[in-house]
């Protein structure tokens, strides 16, 4: 705000501007920008909103189509460790996603928590409708800031992505249903390489026009560093307030918990995560892919940061998902606890 | 915003106003840069693999074996490699070829290549051998140092005292160690103050540098700056370095807050070499090449060529029959990707 004074007084910022203009609406303007920088700055949010991911994106990954009940009881399992918001499934054709064949079958099984939100996926106005259908009361839409990575992903460019997504916002607005949007590649894409954090912000920018409460900015191959995440911010910042974005790092590249560190020195504090780091690369045979929820939480609690996880419980959940799944888990901290 | 008059509309909007005004973009900028962190331009890495690394390993590691992993090592760009530790054979197995890996060795002149000494007769031994860089371990946790090395701190530092001061006259250059400085596995939670009064000693007896060890990595971000915010009160930043365990995961979090701090050397450990012997399965040193990712991808020198350290990962994994640690090689091994991904971090 030092910074702020010293503008007001710089006297020929005064004869240029009218007096009533500056009172009014430069100083006010200049100290948002400041602020926005500022917010680059050391103080961290009191409280972090934790999206769980695992039995979405998580499973979605998993090679093996993972039974009903199992998806349910993970489900109620993260219910029960103080989780806001846990994404339950994806209304996406079987056919692409096998795994996630069993969609509504799971909506109707859970048990919702009040006070919880289970966000589904809805790609189109179709899987919006089934989603309607079988009970769904939020969904999330995904764009991609690389076009490569669209027309690989969905068959088709972003902008036609958006468009379809137009109808999915305009029929969730009419039934007063919220909707999350997702930016893929925004820190690098598997097939482009770089990815411009303009592009990242244009793409952030539409979905949050079009009526998108939050949206979670994804690093999908989990190459970016604090640098790239700082630059990225600050480009989506501008045109998104900073109160409307979460981050979705993968941990591919052992960067996401720094990633996430700098992300909460910047004012974002909604992160996304997956309980035991389900869901690997689909890129990079063998590589790791999300952030562990319990590595994320651990660092959170350990900064004083609330999230309203109890850790514990939340490791039971990960283990009983990892004894299904018979795999390790990828969070560390999962596998110090278990053998100290 | 739409009952605003459109005078202060145009105000509100940053390009409208960057048109009026271009001088406030640069202005801007220079505030933001102000109120932004500041990173070192130059990260000293201090190779820990071979000792503290191998030290950990249940099989013995054949001598040939760490003296071409150190040689390897040695053509990355490393400025600074553990090599060996000249404590007793019968505590640490492990190290008893101490002397032929330290004249085996192929010394490069851009490096150093610091060998543990825990006492007089370590050092003599060290000396001996050829070493030309020493350093000692402290804890900041009695509980620690009693069963670990079997003295109270104060002894132990005793002990130190004699080392530093034979090491002085022979102008050998001593690097402190400190361990637990954010949590012991006998103690728990360790008073930071207790941390600083053990490393300005160290320092104070006359070691250039000082490594803080996050032990049994339990550190977060959050304990990291109150223990760093602490020690500094006491010994300067740019004789300070962080050696963390990523146990937690934590590891790359805590150093990322470190250089936030000012610190400007890091320890790590090729492949993530070495478990954390008080967590069975778990994880110990941070990577050197996670850590070489990160620091390049911020901008940061190291003089340290990655894909180099990669092989020389690669290398010691196959020797001893293990997958590596770190995740940067382990995303590295599809060579297609991986050259897609060095385009991206460069």
């Amino acid at each position: 705000m030092a910074a702020v004074m010293r503008f007001v007084n710089r006297s020929r910022f005064g004869s240029r501007m009218g007096h009533q203009c500056l009172s009014l609406s430069r100083p006010a303007a200049v100290a948002k920008l400041v602020q926005d920088g500022a917010s680059a700055g050391k103080t961290l949010p009191e409280r972090v909103k934790i999206v769980e991911v695992g039995p979405r994106d998580g499973l979605q990954n998993e090679k093996t189509v993972v039974p009903s009940e199992v998806k349910i009881h993970l489900i109620d399992m993260l219910s029960e460790a103080g989780l806001s918001v846990i994404e339950a499934t994806s209304f996406v054709s079987p056919k692409w996603v096998p795994q996630m064949a069993d969609q509504v079958e799971v909506m109707m099984g859970i048990h919702r928590r009040p006070g919880v939100s289970y966000p589904v996926l809805t790609p189109n106005l179709k899987g919006f409708l089934a989603a309607v259908k079988a009970g769904a009361a939020e969904v999330a839409i995904f764009g991609a800031a690389s076009e490569l990575f669209s027309k690989k992903n969905i068959n088709c460019s972003v902008d036609e992505s958006l468009q379809r997504f137009e109808e999915v916002t305009k029929a969730a607005k009419e039934a007063g249903m919220p909707v999350r949007g997702y930016v893929s590649c925004v820190l690098g894409c598997p097939y482009e390489g770089k990815v411009s954090p303009d592009k990242v912000a244009q793409v952030a920018k539409r979905l949050y026009s079009m009526g998108c409460y939050e949206i979670s900015l994804g690093d999908t191959i989990g190459v970016g560093t604090p640098g790239g995440m700082t630059e990225m911010l600050v480009a989506v910042s501008r045109e998104v307030p900073i109160n409307a974005l979460a981050v979705h790092c993968h941990d591919t590249y052992g960067q996401a918990l720094a990633n996430i560190l700098i992300a909460l020195q910047m004012g974002i504090s909604v992160v996304d995560s997956s309980v035991a780091g389900l869901g690997g690369c689909p890129y990079a045979q063998g590589a790791s892919g999300n952030v562990a929820t319990e590595d994320v939480v651990y660092m959170l609690h350990g900064l004083g940061i609330q999230t309203g996880v109890d850790l514990p419980k939340l490791m039971d959940a990960g283990a009983f998902i990892c004894r299904s799944l018979n795999k390790k888990t990828s969070s560390k901290v999962a596998q110090a606890t278990c053998k100290l | 915003m739409g009952n605003f008059p459109t005078t202060v509309k145009h105000c509100l909007s940053y390009e409208e106003l960057i048109q009026d005004y271009p001088w406030l973009a640069r202005w801007l900028q220079e505030e933001k840069r102000a109120l932004t962190h500041e990173y070192p331009e130059y990260v000293k890495i201090v190779e820990v693999g071979p000792r503290d690394g191998l030290q950990n390993e249940k099989e013995m590691v054949p001598t040939r074996v760490k003296i071409q992993l150190i040689d390897m090592l040695s053509e990355t760009g490393l400025p600074v490699i553990e090599a060996t530790s000249f404590v007793s054979s019968k505590w640490v197995p492990q190290m008893a070829d101490h002397t032929e890996v330290l004249q085996a060795i192929h010394r490069s002149s851009h490096v150093r290549y610091p060998v543990l000494t825990p006492n007089m007769h370590g050092f003599q031994d060290a000396v001996a051998a050829g070493a030309t860089e020493v350093a000692v371990f402290g804890s900041a946790s009695e509980t620690f140092s009693r069963k670990n090395i079997n003295c109270s701190i104060d002894e132990s530092i005793l002990r130190f005292e004699e080392v530093i001061c034979t090491a002085k006259q022979r102008q050998i250059p001593v690097r402190g160690y400190v361990s637990c400085a954010l949590g012991c596995p006998y103690e728990g939670p360790i008073e930071f103050t207790k941390v600083a009064e053990v490393v300005k000693r160290l320092y104070e007896l006359g070691c250039y540098e000082v490594s803080l060890g996050d032990t049994i990595g339990v550190g977060t971000p959050g304990s990291m700056a109150k223990m760093l915010h602490n020690v500094m009160k006491e010994v300067p930043s740019s004789a300070l370095a962080v050696h963390c365990h990523d146990t937690y995961g934590q590891a790359l979090a805590n150093i990322l807050t470190a250089l936030q701090m000012g610190i400007c050397t890091v320890d790590s450990s090729v492949a993530g070499l070495g478990g954390c012997p008080y967590a069975q399965g778990a994880s110990g040193n941070v990577s050197t090449e996670d850590v070489l990712y990160m620091l390049h991808g911020m901008g940061i020198k190291t003089g340290v060529d990655l894909s180099k350290v990669i092989e020389a990962g690669d290398f010691i994994c196959k020797a001893l029959n293990r997958k590596t640690n770190s995740k940067v090689a382990q995303a590295s091994g599809d060579y297609s990707v991986h050259c897609r991904m060095k385009k991206i971090n460069t």
